[in-house]
């Protein structure tokens, strides 16, 4: 698949915080990793048509995974990427059985409560986790030499290339015939086993490398902020990264990131704001969206610029 | 032991017919329309801050209070049924979550606008604040006064799907909604009056709720947990099964914070995912 030239001014501009908002380094490391946890879910939701009230919890086995690691054995980041990768990749594995098999609410509760479990459970094991105080208490020095400092250009300068990364991973995937499979799955799941393609294995397959994915944006959330919280896992988390997606517009690859872009600036901008009042909006948008733009703010736009074939 | 056995079974219950109240509105309207409703606990929170209001503002007695509150939810219910709800009955599950969680959000930073995010409290009458000796044991009279009313509800829901014309209109359209519609049925107005008895009797659920469990505006979205296994458990379209999960639930959820306090709701959320895995339509589910 080609590139169009507007993918690659997109990239250059992400390169812009470093020299035109310097002092915006760590939120703009923020944008990335959310843009990334919002790209695996865009895999799930988007093309393979799972809806996931509970995705936070591999962003939270990711997180938990490398700071644990960082705390009581290496703190080199790019190992405890690799693991914290595996672990959530292997507990997606494992729930993805039975996720396939369930649609509809039962779905819909199912990966809520998968979630909701992982958090309870986090919650209790405070022994390991340090519970509601989160993890705290050790410290990532630097990655591939650079090192992390208070103005985060180390930081957003790895969460960048890890983000763009996985972006070619998962475009390479949407491009390729698993992800026109998984379209396929999306629209008719009983109908594509008949041409071929066997619906829950590729479901699995996708489920497992949107949970590494999230485990990934996960790990580079604690590489870069040193602490854990609890929150990592949390509901209020899955249901973000939902709004996100569906603000950008789920099933295109830049739904996630243009999402996650909008979504942090404007938190950042009215920070100032009661976060009650905060999701005031965010409720309004969401009701706006699905009203008036089905497809996201990308799908609005396609629709005045349609493609020439 | 065997007496605190006892205590936890009654207050289980009475916080089981609580959540019966809450929910058996969405299991019915879930089951007819397919329709995942997610806001439905933001009805409840209507009736709840009705309540609060006519008593605390205008000095209304309780009871009186609770007709509103009914009122209250269900005519919130209708006007968003026929604004935005009605548009997508055909949309995928998705669309629907995040219409209704949209919802939850608008609705938990509209109250907590008028009414600040603070607890409320009110004061129930005499009678419903002591308690009543038996058998050697205590038992709350606002419980029993919970678990009477959720009883009442309960005969006169069975009562009204079962015995009358507009039950059989709703049961039909229920077990199979094109039929019921070749047959003449106008479901569209049946599934309107289920969805305001629904919310009307979650508005009820959250008057009833301020004194047994608080209200705060993030009502809607922490008992939607609890609501959905119930509707989950229980089985879409089924009052009944609605009726027995929420007593289950109840009553675990009450004996886990009394025996194993350290497991805190993780044992509820392993109960309703196992069960889910084993019955995926829920206990009494048709689907």
């Amino acid at each position: 698949m080609r590139w169009h030239p507007l993918e690659i001014v997109f990239w250059l501009c992400t390169l812009l915080p470093f020299v035109v908002t310097p002092n915006y380094l760590s939120l703009a490391s923020q944008i990335a990793i959310t843009a990334l946890f919002a790209l695996s879910l865009d895999l799930i939701l988007g093309y393979a048509g799972i809806v996931s009230l509970g995705h936070a919890a591999f962003f939270g086995v990711g997180a938990y995974t490398a700071g644990l690691l960082a705390k009581h054995y290496w703190s080199e980041p790019l190992t405890g990427l690799v693991l914290a990768a595996l672990a959530a990749g292997l507990v997606g594995y494992a729930t993805s059985h039975i996720i396939v098999r369930f649609r509809h609410l039962a779905l819909i509760m199912l990966t809520m409560g998968f979630g909701l479990l992982l958090h309870e459970a986090a919650n209790s094991a405070s022994g390991l986790t340090g519970g509601a105080d989160g993890l705290q208490g050790f410290k990532v020095p630097a990655v591939l030499g650079f090192r992390f400092d208070m103005f985060g250009r180390a930081a957003y300068a790895y969460s960048l290339l890890i983000l763009f990364a996985c972006f070619l991973v998962a475009r390479r995937i949407v491009n390729s015939p698993f992800g026109l499979a998984l379209r396929g799955i999306r629209e008719n799941a009983l109908r594509m086993p008949a041409i071929g393609a066997p619906s829950r294995a590729h479901l699995r397959k996708a489920y497992t490398i949107a949970a590494v994915m999230a485990g990934i944006a996960g790990a580079v959330l604690t590489h870069t902020t040193s602490t854990v919280s609890l929150e990592t896992l949390s509901f209020g988390r899955s249901a973000d990264v939902l709004v996100i997606l569906i603000l950008g517009g789920a099933g295109r690859l830049y739904g996630g990131i243009i999402g996650a872009i909008i979504y942090m600036v404007a938190r950042d901008q009215f920070s100032g704001l009661n976060p009650q009042y905060w999701y005031f909006w965010i409720g309004l948008l969401l009701v706006t969206v699905v009203m008036f733009l089905p497809n996201g703010i990308l799908g609005g736009f396609a629709r005045f610029f349609p493609r020439k074939t | 032991m065997l007496s605190s056995l006892a205590g936890v079974l009654f207050d289980g219950f009475a916080y089981g017919m609580l959540l019966f109240l809450l929910s058996v509105g969405l299991s019915v309207t879930l089951g007819m329309m397919n329709f995942v409703n997610l806001a439905h606990c933001s009805f409840a929170m209507v009736g709840g801050y009705a309540t609060v209001s006519l008593m605390g503002k205008l000095g209304w007695p309780f009871l009186a209070t609770l007709p509103m509150a009914f009122l209250a939810a269900g005519l919130v219910s209708i006007l968003l049924e026929r604004t935005l709800y009605r548009k997508l009955y055909r949309a995928t599950d998705l669309d629907q979550c995040l219409l209704t969680i949209g919802i939850v959000f608008i609705s938990i930073a509209a109250y907590a606008w008028f009414y600040t995010t603070e607890q409320q409290s009110i004061q129930v009458p005499e009678y419903l604040q002591g308690s009543v000796q038996a058998m050697g044991m205590t038992f709350a009279a606002y419980r029993i006064f919970l678990i009477m009313t959720g009883l009442v509800v309960l005969g006169l829901l069975v009562f009204l799907v079962e015995r009358t014309r507009f039950g059989a209109q709703v049961r039909a359209a229920v077990d199979n909604q094109r039929m019921a519609r070749g047959l003449g049925i106008d479901v569209d107005r049946a599934f309107m009056f289920t969805f305001a008895l629904g919310g009307g009797l979650a508005g009820l659920g959250g008057a009833l709720s301020i004194q047994m469990v608080g209200l705060d505006p993030t009502f809607a979205l922490s008992y939607l947990v609890y609501v959905l296994i119930v509707v989950a458990v229980g089985g879409l379209g089924s009052i009944g099964g609605s009726f027995a999960a929420a007593s289950v639930l109840g009553i675990s959820d009450m004996a886990g914070k009394y025996y194993f306090p350290w497991l805190g709701a993780f044992l509820i959320y392993l109960v309703m995912v196992a069960l889910l895995m084993w019955r995926p339509a829920g206990l009494f589910g048709k689907r």
